[in-house]
């Protein structure tokens, strides 16, 4: 059974079977997330850093695109919470002999197994998941359209370090256009109150952007100077090729981020960047590694907030569960 | 001597701008008197009273996939799908496997066995490639009603100014497919919130918009005609609004689902509402609506598109663009144009009928005596939810399964030969008039039947 790890069940704002994104996630949800993995963070620190809370659920971790770090994050996560875990990567799955994304996910459901965690390149390829399993589904990033872990993560780590994030001022610089990050860290950040501005060439900036209820800057000196946090992305060295951008060089020029521009910061503000880093192109070595960097605070809470969320998930699912097993019982009397 | 005698109907012809209770008599195949009241001995009587009479549809933009894809729709599944939604003549497109670029070809279409009327559209390029063009006279003379390699746009500039030439020596329009690839890209839905907010590939409107300008100006230098297949945008509406304003021999049309779903239908990834152009905004929407109204856009067609549901079963960008609709070009028509009052019942006639006939030169789109009997009977007010099963296609990628349309075809007369009908569309032999006129007129008919 799960138990409640000190959080008071009225403090518990969560129905949800899977987590696609953070589109339409209400400000209490996401509370309930960082609250919750506020304890599993607490928990990290201890010498046993492993809870026996998922024993006998099952967690798939389908990744059809590469990814180390969430995908570390994520296996992580579930090992601490004692859940067994299968791996699923495309390069070496039956996806090369033209499985189709159905047909993949009914056999891994067929294996009986509770949970899937999802990486795929396809918008929506999670949402097509939720609607053909039963099982829950966890978006680990769907091309560029949402990566709810770490927007969560990335929030996490704000509160943590410039307190409540109502009111607060939140930079985010790059590519936007690509950027799954964004698009999730704009609507968990909205729905708490926070005020976010999206900073990046107009070639990398997508299509009416302020429609997400965002600023939108290309000069980036104007849109970090008064900003609390300033979230800095990975540039793609591919986008070159689509016109998007002349040459990384100017791309660096323009908006990377290196001491001399620092110097622009509020000096409370923090620097966070979601990994992996093109040192001196998106930010220079002296930034990324420096007193205002909060990056490898991200990374360690990422497991306590994919804890939290799988947590939270699995307990919807076994209420779920319960009943219907209840349901069953009246039958068979 | 065949005859059909429909009694007491609506009479809606907008090829002679007719609007009134009028009885039609079909004999051979053709219609034979349209009077206040005919009585006609041997024929068979049908009670139409409540009912509208009109020109039996047009859909000048169907993709029947024979040959090629069987499995998805044949030449006999369209038209029987066609039938059952009022429309009794097709122009098919020839994207199919092999493409339709030779005599032969063209020839099967045309003379496929069918309960409907099949008019082949023929390449306007070898295999569809953009490069050397088709035989079009001996295509033309095989019964080719216009060229396109609609699926794809003819990029070669130079190709589409020689196609518009020899097109208009052998009498035929030019249907063209404008979307410019480079501006597209693989982009799988409107550039804008829609687009941004569900992180699909975006495809701007103006790869739609920079072509119809490429082709108006080609249709202009030339003088030949050209007709813009399946328009979506407020600016392509504009151009070729300005474009008709200057005298340029062109005409257009738009689909269904482009005056009456937005681009915020792919928020739920849904693979039904994934088409090419892709669903647009809902001022381009406003904007068809506009130049349906006033005369811009001359057709409406549904650019059915059959694909199977293992192809749509997958992720929204991995998907086939497309969808059906042939059967619902009526009643979405009805229910998105004519119940808020955008255009009267008959205009939205003129669009489905008589304006596709004009372009294509058939003679079809009226029932004047002495006209081809190709007639539908519709019921125009009935609210009704189309159901999966509802469909006769052998596709079943509607994004209209579950939402609420307005009335439908419940007869369908090809050549005076029934192609469909509703099961409960009473038939009594001619005993006389029942002397209850109007009786009928809220006549309810079980429509998921």
């Amino acid at each position: 059974m799960l138990f409640a790890l000190g959080l008071g069940e009225e403090q518990v704002h969560w129905t949800r079977k899977h987590l696609l994104g953070l589109e339409g996630v209400t400000r209490d949800e996401i509370l309930t997330v960082l609250d919750t993995a506020a304890i599993f963070r607490e928990i990290l620190e201890r010498p046993v850093k492993k809870v026996p809370t998922l024993r006998g659920v099952t967690i798939a971790n389908l990744f059809f695109e590469a990814s180390t770090r969430t995908r570390m994050s994520f296996e992580l996560a579930e090992k601490r919470l004692s859940a067994d875990t299968l791996n699923f990567s495309a390069s070496t799955s039956s996806v090369k002999k033209g499985e189709t994304l159905r047909d993949t996910a009914r056999n891994i459901e067929a294996m009986k197994v509770d949970m899937v965690v999802m990486r795929h390149g396809s918008p929506g390829a999670p949402h097509f998941l939720a609607d053909h399993l039963d099982a829950s589904i966890i978006n680990a990033g769907d091309g560029p359209h949402e990566h709810p872990t770490q927007a969560l993560l990335d929030i996490f780590t704000m509160r943590e370090k410039v307190g409540p994030l109502a009111g607060k001022r939140v930079t985010i610089v790059g590519d936007i256009l690509h950027s799954r990050v964004a698009r999730s860290d704009v609507w968990g950040l909205r729905a708490l109150g926070a005020e976010v501005t999206l900073c990046g060439p107009r070639t990398l900036m997508p299509a009416q952007a302020e429609s997400l209820g965002v600023a939108v800057e290309t000069d980036l000196v104007a849109a970090i100077r008064d900003a609390d946090v300033v979230n800095i992305l990975r540039i793609q060295k591919e986008r070159q090729s689509g016109s998007f951008l002349p040459t990384l060089r100017e791309y660096t020029e323009l908006f990377g981020l290196d001491a001399r521009r620092l110097a622009h910061l509020r000096p409370d503000a923090i620097v966070m960047h979601p990994g992996p880093i093109n040192r001196g192109v998106e930010l220079s070595p002296d930034v990324a590694d420096g007193e205002r960097s909060v990056i490898l605070d991200q990374v360690t809470n990422g497991v306590a907030v994919r804890m939290a969320v799988i947590y939270l998930v699995s307990r919807v699912r076994a209420t779920e569960q319960a009943e219907d097993s209840q349901l069953l019982e009246g039958v068979s009397v | 001597m065949k005859r059909v005698l429909l009694k007491g109907g609506r009479l809606i012809d907008p090829s002679t701008d007719t609007d009134e209770r009028l009885d039609v008599l079909v004999e051979d195949g053709r219609i034979a008197a349209r009077e206040h009241s005919v009585t006609a001995e041997d024929a068979r009587v049908i009670d139409v009273s409540g009912l509208v009479v009109a020109p039996g549809l047009v859909d000048m933009h169907v993709h029947f996939r024979d040959p090629g894809r069987e499995d998805e729709e044949t030449i006999l599944s369209g038209s029987t799908a066609a039938a059952h939604g009022g429309v009794t003549s097709v122009a098919t497109m020839p994207n199919t496997d092999p493409s339709i670029d030779t005599r032969s070809w063209v020839e099967y279409i045309a003379g496929h066995e069918s309960p409907i009327n099949v008019f082949p559209i023929a390449a306007i390029t070898m295999g569809r490639k953009g490069e050397s063009l088709t035989e079009m006279a001996e295509l033309a003379r095989a019964g080719a009603v216009g060229f396109s390699d609609d699926g794809s746009p003819v990029v070669d500039a130079n190709v589409m100014r020689r196609a518009l030439e020899y097109a208009s020596m052998v009498g035929r329009p030019v249907i063209a497919h404008c979307e410019d690839p480079a501006l597209a890209r693989d982009g799988v839905a409107n550039e804008g919130p829609a687009s941004t907010m569900s992180g699909l590939r975006p495809v701007p409107a103006a790869a739609e918009v920079t072509m119809v300008a490429r082709d108006i100006v080609l249709a202009k230098a030339t003088g030949a005609r050209l007709h813009i297949a399946h328009v979506s945008t407020a600016g392509a509406v504009d151009l070729v609004r300005r474009a008709k304003e200057d005298g340029v021999d062109v005409t257009c049309e738009t689909c269904p689902h482009y005056f009456s779903l937005t681009d915020n239908e792919v928020r739920t990834y849904d693979t039904n509402v994934r088409v090419n152009p892709p669903l647009r905004s809902e001022s381009d929407v406003r904007a068809i609506r506009e130049g349906l109204a006033d005369g811009t856009i001359d057709v409406i067609a549904s650019d059915h598109a059959p694909h199977s549901l293992e192809e749509k079963q997958v992720e929204f960008d991995a998907a086939p663009p497309g969808m059906i609709g042939v059967e619902t070009l009526l009643p979405v028509a009805l229910k998105y144009l004519v119940e808020p009052g955008h255009l009267s019942l008959g205009k939205t006639i003129e669009l489905l009928a008589c304006g596709p006939a004009g372009i294509l030169g058939i003679e079809r789109g009226t029932l004047t005596a002495g006209a081809a009997a190709d007639v539908v009977v519709l019921d125009p007010e009935r609210s009704w939810t189309p159901s999966r099963e509802w469909f006769r296609s052998k596709s079943k990628n509607s994004p209209f399964i579950g939402r609420e349309l307005r009335g439908r075809a419940v007869l369908t007369l090809v050549r005076g030969e029934v192609a469909f009908e509703h099961e409960d569309l009473a038939a009594t032999p001619d005993e006389g008039d029942s002397g209850e006129e109007g009786d009928r007129s809220a006549r309810q008919l079980p429509l998921h039947a």
